[in-house]
């Protein structure tokens, strides 16, 4: 059994029909690629993902556990992190204090620093900035430290919204570094973004969702040599 | 943002004419005439012409600071001509009335303060042809003693500023300072500082120079001495915090004895308010859920106290205070917890409207005659009996400070220890944003019902006390303005900042009930003092550090985008 399995779900806002049936499986330790144009409902599948809402049909399974059955902060004990679009960090706490905010629910005071000096190694921008105020960060910045507070609750799958949105190309590519060594660390990824190149580079698999619906799933390599991803989302001719 | 280095003329013309519009419009409601009761310096300086004062020293002080870097000439001339502008509309509101009385048109009929009263107090008693002249000089020279502490060195200002705060603040509450001096050292006590409920002038100068004294050596030294604090090792530390603390609670213990019946009574009442803002700061300051209708918790615990304890025809079981007390806490609690359920999914501006809501609706059922069998409906419930400890009967208002006291500091102390737990932080996260602290696995539901209920159980031990004390409770009691002032206290004091709720309560409770006049004019000032804090000092009297730094980081937000 997959770690994730997403089992033909619906959601609606209102009348909006913005899920119609979208299935993909993430297995433990891949990192999974979801692609896909503004408005085509990756957000909202990352959102049915982590309870924030319930689809009105299908399932999601994390674990062999349904995620409907539970509130979406209990699933953060049960393994699962989100980034959100935008990043959602407290902008006016400091660095170390989001930080700490991000190991909530656990209590064991030696693993949580450990994990913490942990973070700061993988992004040592942050490490320099422990006492900033995060809201006075860049917006580089503030993404290592969206993605930095997901691991300080020892998630096993980590979802990340559009990581590399509104940044420059080599932040972009540090950040998707990144994400390939917090995987091999034994994370599992599910990366939504619009910037296919780099999302299919470090991916092992990805799916493709148009207008609600997956349209295309393989795995990454044959992904890249497809002449539709090339024309819609690579921007090759 | 924008700095603007020159000073146009029509800016000139604003400040100066909003300086004189603040006059007429204080003459106008009959607050120069009221505070010109109430002498600050005997026989120099009343209330009443600081506030025809202050004005062209702002105005002039404003006009100079707009156009500093035009050099001092221009500095000086805008300062008094800010002053001289200030001067003209309490000029023309004067011979208005004049005129008006001469034509025999009765404005008073619509400005029952346009009186021959307000024409003394702005011609200084010398008759219309000298006094105006007066007034336009003093005005024009307040002004340029506006623009004069401009151009003075910040410390030196700010030294100034100090030691006139003192005096007037001294000078305000003379009287209370007589019936303290009488009660500690008799009768005839006070009469060498203070005459006729003013300070006599000499004793006002060395005020002045002792205050501002200590003020610029704390500017000079104030650096050094905390630094050295700073570097002393943890024992002195620790030494002086004690120390400080235990003063400050024989202070308190003592406070009764020191201040008289009177005045206890005032702290008492200050006591309760400041019960209540504990409480509330927990859901506002604490939580970032803005309530208004914290007076329902208030009025459930006093309803329940009254219901349960009182002797009268009303009375249900005829309790005992202290079997009571609890009850009264637990179901302020339960109506917290309840209301909390429908508005749990409302945020912000919608959760102020909603609790808005459940404070009238807690008043009108008061009210009804449909619980009228009950709890009396606009008679209210009488006879409720007073508290006993032993043989001790809690009558007087000093034992009801202590018993508030007492009441303060279990609150303080759950307070402190929620704000530094597991539970504080969850608030806190709550409170800068509610999405995210759910994604760090934060119940918000949860920790929403927690604040209201937590918050809700002081409002209800206020209730059972106030109950108690005043012996009788009416639904008129429980307004809109109970929930106004203990909001109104949490924001002046300095959110979430537990020294600034005993500030904030000073200075919105007690004053006004040592000063009668500012109670008639409570709800302007309050008006005035809130939107002058969110100008001059958003982060409140005495804030907490974390609040200080959320609104710089705001100041610093705002100044990028710029
Ligand atoms: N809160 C909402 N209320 C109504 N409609 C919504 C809401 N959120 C999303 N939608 C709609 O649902 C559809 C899918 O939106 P979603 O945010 O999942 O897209 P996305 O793939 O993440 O797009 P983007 O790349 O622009 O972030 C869109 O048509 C959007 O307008
Ligand atoms: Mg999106």
């Amino acid at each position: 059994m997959a770690l994730l399995e997403v089992d033909n779900i619906h959601a609606y806002y209102g009348k909006i029909h913005a899920l119609k049936g979208v299935s993909l499986t993430v297995e433990k330790g891949e990192v999974v690629s979801l692609i896909g144009g503004n408005g085509a409902g990756k957000t909202t599948t990352l959102r049915c993902i982590s309870g924030l809402i319930k689809p009105t049909d299908g399932s999601v399974t994390f674990d062999d556990d349904v995620v409907a059955d539970y509130a979406a902060h209990e699933l953060v004990p049960m393994g699962i992190a989100m980034v959100p679009e935008g990043r959602g960090i407290f902008s006016k706490l400091t660095v170390q204090e989001n930080m700490e905010m991000g190991a909530f629910y656990r209590n064991d005071k030696e693993g949580i620093k450990q994990d913490m000096e942990h973070g700061y190694h993988i992004f040592p921008r942050l490490a320099e900035r422990r006492t900033q105020i995060a809201g006075t960060m860049s917006g580089g910045e503030q993404q290592m430290l969206a993605m930095a507070r997901a691991l300080m609750s020892k998630p096993r799958l980590l979802l990340l919204d559009e990581p590399s949105m509104g940044l420059a190309p080599v932040l972009v590519e540090l950040i998707f570094d990144t994400i390939r060594d917090i995987n091999q660390q034994g994370v599992t990824v599910l990366l939504v973004e619009q910037n296919a190149h780099m999302a299919l580079q470090i991916a092992n698999r990805g799916y493709v969702l148009q207008t609600g619906e997956i349209i295309l799933s393989d795995n990454a390599a044959s992904l890249r040599k497809d002449p539709m991803v090339q024309k819609a989302y690579l921007g090759i001719d | 943002m924008n700095h603007t280095s020159s000073l146009s003329w029509r800016s000139l013309l604003n400040i100066g004419l909003l300086a004189g519009l603040a006059i007429v419009y204080t003459g106008l409601i009959g607050m120069i005439q009221v505070f010109s009761e109430r002498g600050i310096i005997a026989g120099v300086l009343t209330m009443g012409q600081i506030m025809i004062f202050l004005p062209p020293l702002v105005a002039g002080y404003m006009a100079a600071r707009r156009s500093r870097e035009q050099g001092a000439g221009r500095m000086i001339l805008n300062a008094g001509l800010a002053g001289l502008i200030a001067a003209v509309l309490p000029v023309i509101l004067v011979l208005l009335i004049r005129q008006l009385d001469v034509m025999g048109v009765d404005i008073r009929s619509m400005f029952v303060n346009a009186s021959k009263a307000l024409i003394d107090h702005l011609t200084f008693e010398r008759g219309i042809g000298p006094g105006l002249a007066m007034l336009v000089g003093f005005m024009t020279a307040l002004g340029l003693a506006g623009g004069a502490l401009m151009a003075l060195p910040e410390r030196i200002r700010q030294t100034l500023i100090t030691g006139t705060t003192w005096v007037i603040g001294i000078g305000l509450l003379s009287e209370f300072m007589i019936q303290i001096l009488r009660n500690l050292f008799g009768n005839q006590a006070g009469r060498s500082i203070f005459q006729a409920g003013a300070l006599k002038p000499i004793p006002a100068l060395i005020i002045f120079i002792v205050t501002a004294g200590i003020y610029y050596f704390w500017q000079l030294q104030g650096a050094n001495i905390r630094a050295r604090y700073a570097r002393s090792g943890e024992g002195t530390k620790q030494t002086f915090q004690r120390t400080s603390v235990g003063l400050l609670g024989i202070l308190l213990l003592m406070l009764p004895w020191i201040v008289g019946t009177f005045l206890s009574e005032v702290l008492a009442n200050v006591g309760l308010y400041v019960l209540m803002a504990l409480g509330l700061n927990i859901a506002v300051g604490l939580a970032g859920l803005l309530d208004l209708g914290y007076v329902t918790n208030f009025a459930v615990g006093a309803y329940v106290m009254g219901a349960l304890t009182s002797t009268g025809p009303l009375g249900l079981a005829e309790l005992n205070f202290w079997i009571v007390l609890p009850i009264s806490v637990l179901a302020a609690m339960t109506t917290g917890f309840l209301l909390a359920l429908p508005v749990l999914r409302m945020r912000g501006d919608y959760l102020a409207i909603a609790t808005l809501g459940f404070g009238e609706i807690i008043r009108l059922l008061a009210l009804s005659d449909w619980l009228a069998p009950y709890i009396g409906g606009a008679q209210g419930i009488l006879f409720i009996p007073k508290p006993h400890i032993g043989s001790l009967t809690i009558d007087t208002p000093e034992t009801f400070y202590y018993l508030i006291l007492a009441a303060c500091f279990i609150m303080l102390f759950i307070s402190i220890r929620l704000n530094n737990s597991r539970t504080g932080r969850q608030w806190m996260a709550m409170r800068e944003d509610e999405d995210a602290a759910g994604a760090m696995g934060i119940d918000t539901t949860l920790a929403k019902l927690l604040a209201f209920t937590l918050s809700a159980a002081s409002g209800g031990l206020a209730g059972a006390i106030f109950a108690s004390k005043l012996g009788a409770i009416f639904p008129h009691s429980f307004s809109l303005l109970i929930s106004i002032n203990v909001l109104s206290i949490i924001i002046v004091g300095g959110m979430g900042s537990i020294p600034g709720i005993v500030v904030g309560a000073l200075a919105l409770i007690g004053l006004p009930e040592l000063l009668r006049e500012f109670s008639d004019y409570r709800l302007l000032l309050y008006g005035a003092l809130l939107i002058i804090m969110m100008l001059v000092r958003p982060e409140g009297l005495w804030p907490s550090a974390v609040r200080r730094r959320e609104l710089q980081s705001d100041a610093a937000e705002a100044a990028a985008a710029d």
